[in-house]
């Protein structure tokens, strides 16, 4: 009952919070008397309030860190991918490599390789640059996931026929020309429901910053785990909360797709 | 643009000795052609003949292996000074057409004189509409490619072409994906650019009506070579090469 009213009616995916809402109410009731204690996040509470409003906090680094890192990771996939449709070897060898290499790397031991390895190699090479955690988790998630998005691309820009490169060459646009105002605005529209789902993915993936210390909204639930030791009620609470964020993504994804079909109606 | 005095001075296209390989397939072989200023060459042969691939190296959409194309004085080599410039003189108009289709039937005619030429948006567009209404839709400007018939958007397809005004224009089976009753809209539009306008003109078509109508140079290719050339009523009426009569008794049949 519960998943057809989340995934059933799509405009009514509030709904489908609400409910789950007061299910959590009702076993918030049961808590009284068993292993729960919805006491701590519960919002008619004054501590809950608090602790609500705590972890509620971590929303604005989360939302920025995973807005920055997409936006660097759709930068670096698209100057990945274009090497990889060059007619050269050593160009189409550049991409591989990357994407190979890059998408093989765990986001955890890249994470920590960024944030302690590379201020290790800036001092050696006589470089006063240090990396804060914020900064640190943005070029973990966008490198990482820019492997992924590199492939994308190609496969988007691929799907598009010879036909309109040369048709685009032959009334003079040069190769960026071609790209920018041809071939690109056509692929972004095939591949836009895979790029949010890295997109989505990075806001999950934003989720390791907190081990470095970054105060997102994983960060935030850790500690109050940590003074409240209600782990599955703040567990639950923080799942709640990158839901929220999917289905704003999704939402908006589906505006923007439907934006994009409306004015094309291609043959 | 019609500057057209037929056969006395240089040529406009010159190509000779040019060979192409698609890996191990020969597909044009010592080919040696030339185009005048003003002149209307046809090209036909059966399928897999290189016809296409023949107008496709003179524009550089393929890369010839060995011999040497100029147009208008300039050789094309790798150089993309000498592919740029060659491109400047050339329109080209494909079978599948080739419209943008995320772009206006406008935008598609003035996305070249906008990006490359550098002209301003409003002088494009009342460029475009020329060349709208001379291929006769300038109702269908502000419509997506795909809202029109394919006999329009092959229209429009020349009209994107005359709009970065060239010197000359190839046309590679521009009404193989047509319906028949689409063909002739788009063989009047060319006919009319021909005769009107004297454009120079490369037609790889199986249209052999247009041809006796327009062509004044016929040239029948088979297995990457060229067998047959010659002025187009003694090609029609006495071909000298068996192959070339077995093909145009073919399909000249029905």
């Amino acid at each position: 009952m519960i998943t057809s009213a989340i995934i059933g009616s799509r405009r009514h995916r509030l709904v489908g919070l609400l409910v789950i809402m007061a299910v959590m109410a009702t076993l918030s009731g049961c808590g009284a008397g068993g292993n729960w204690g919805w006491y701590v996040v519960d919002p008619t509470n004054p501590s809950g309030w608090v602790n609500l409003k705590f972890l509620a906090g971590g929303f604005a680094s989360t939302i920025l860190l995973s807005i920055i890192a997409a936006i660097s990771s759709i930068t670096i996939g698209l100057l990945i991918a274009l090497p990889g449709l060059s007619e050269r070897r050593g160009l189409r060898l550049i991409n591989r490599v990357y994407v190979e290499v890059v998408r093989a790397i765990p986001l955890l031991p890249m994470l920590f390789w960024v944030f302690y390895g590379l201020p290790q190699i800036f001092k050696a090479l006589g470089l006063d640059i240090t990396i804060n955690p914020f900064w640190g988790a943005v070029i973990t998630l966008a490198l990482s996931d820019s492997a992924f998005t590199a492939e994308i691309f190609r496969a988007g820009i691929q799907s598009i026929g010879r036909g309109q490169s040369e048709a685009a060459q032959t009334v003079g646009l040069n190769y960026l020309q071609t790209m920018r105002y041809v071939i690109l605005p056509q692929a972004i529209r095939r591949i836009l429901p895979p790029l949010a789902n890295q997109f989505i993915y990075i806001v999950k993936m934003s989720a390791f910053a907190s081990v470095i210390g970054m105060q997102e909204l994983t960060r935030r639930a850790n500690e109050l785990v940590v003074t409240e030791y209600r782990p599955l009620e703040i567990y639950t609470v923080l799942i709640l909360e990158y839901l929220v964020l999917v289905l704003i993504i999704s939402q908006g994804v589906r505006w923007l797709e439907r934006k994009m079909g409306a004015d094309e109606r291609q043959r | 643009m019609s500057d057209s005095n037929p056969h006395t001075e240089q040529p406009l296209i010159t190509m000779s000795g040019v060979n192409k390989y698609f890996g191990d397939f020969h597909v044009l072989k010592n080919i040696d052609l030339t185009v005048h200023t003003g002149e209307r060459m046809v090209i036909c042969g059966p399928s897999g003949s290189g016809k296409s691939t023949v107008v496709r190296c003179i524009c550089r959409l393929e890369t010839h292996e060995s011999g040497s194309i100029h147009v208008d004085g300039i050789e094309l080599t790798d150089d993309p000074d000498s592919i740029s410039a060659i491109r400047a003189e050339v329109g080209m108009v494909f079978q599948q057409f080739n419209l943008f289709p995320h772009l206006s039937v406008l935008d598609n005619l003035t996305l070249g004189p906008i990006k490359a030429r550098g002209m301003s948006r409003s002088d494009a567009e009342s460029l475009a509409m020329t060349y709208l209404e001379r291929v006769r839709i300038p109702e269908q400007a502000n419509k997506r490619p795909g809202q029109l018939s394919g006999g329009q958007q092959q229209r429009v397809a020349i009209a994107r072409s005359l709009c970065m005004e060239p010197r000359m224009m190839f046309f590679d089976e521009p009404t193989s994906a047509l319906d028949p009753e689409m063909i002739a809209e788009v063989l009047d539009v060319m006919v009319e650019l021909a005769e009107e306008d004297g454009m120079t003109m490369i037609v790889v078509t199986h249209e052999m009506g247009f041809a006796r109508k327009v062509a004044d140079t016929m040239v029948f290719m088979d297995h990457g070579e060229i067998v047959e050339t010659g002025p187009t009523a003694g090609f029609f009426d006495n071909p000298r090469s068996a192959r070339c009569r077995e093909f145009l008794d073919q399909i000249l049949k029905h």
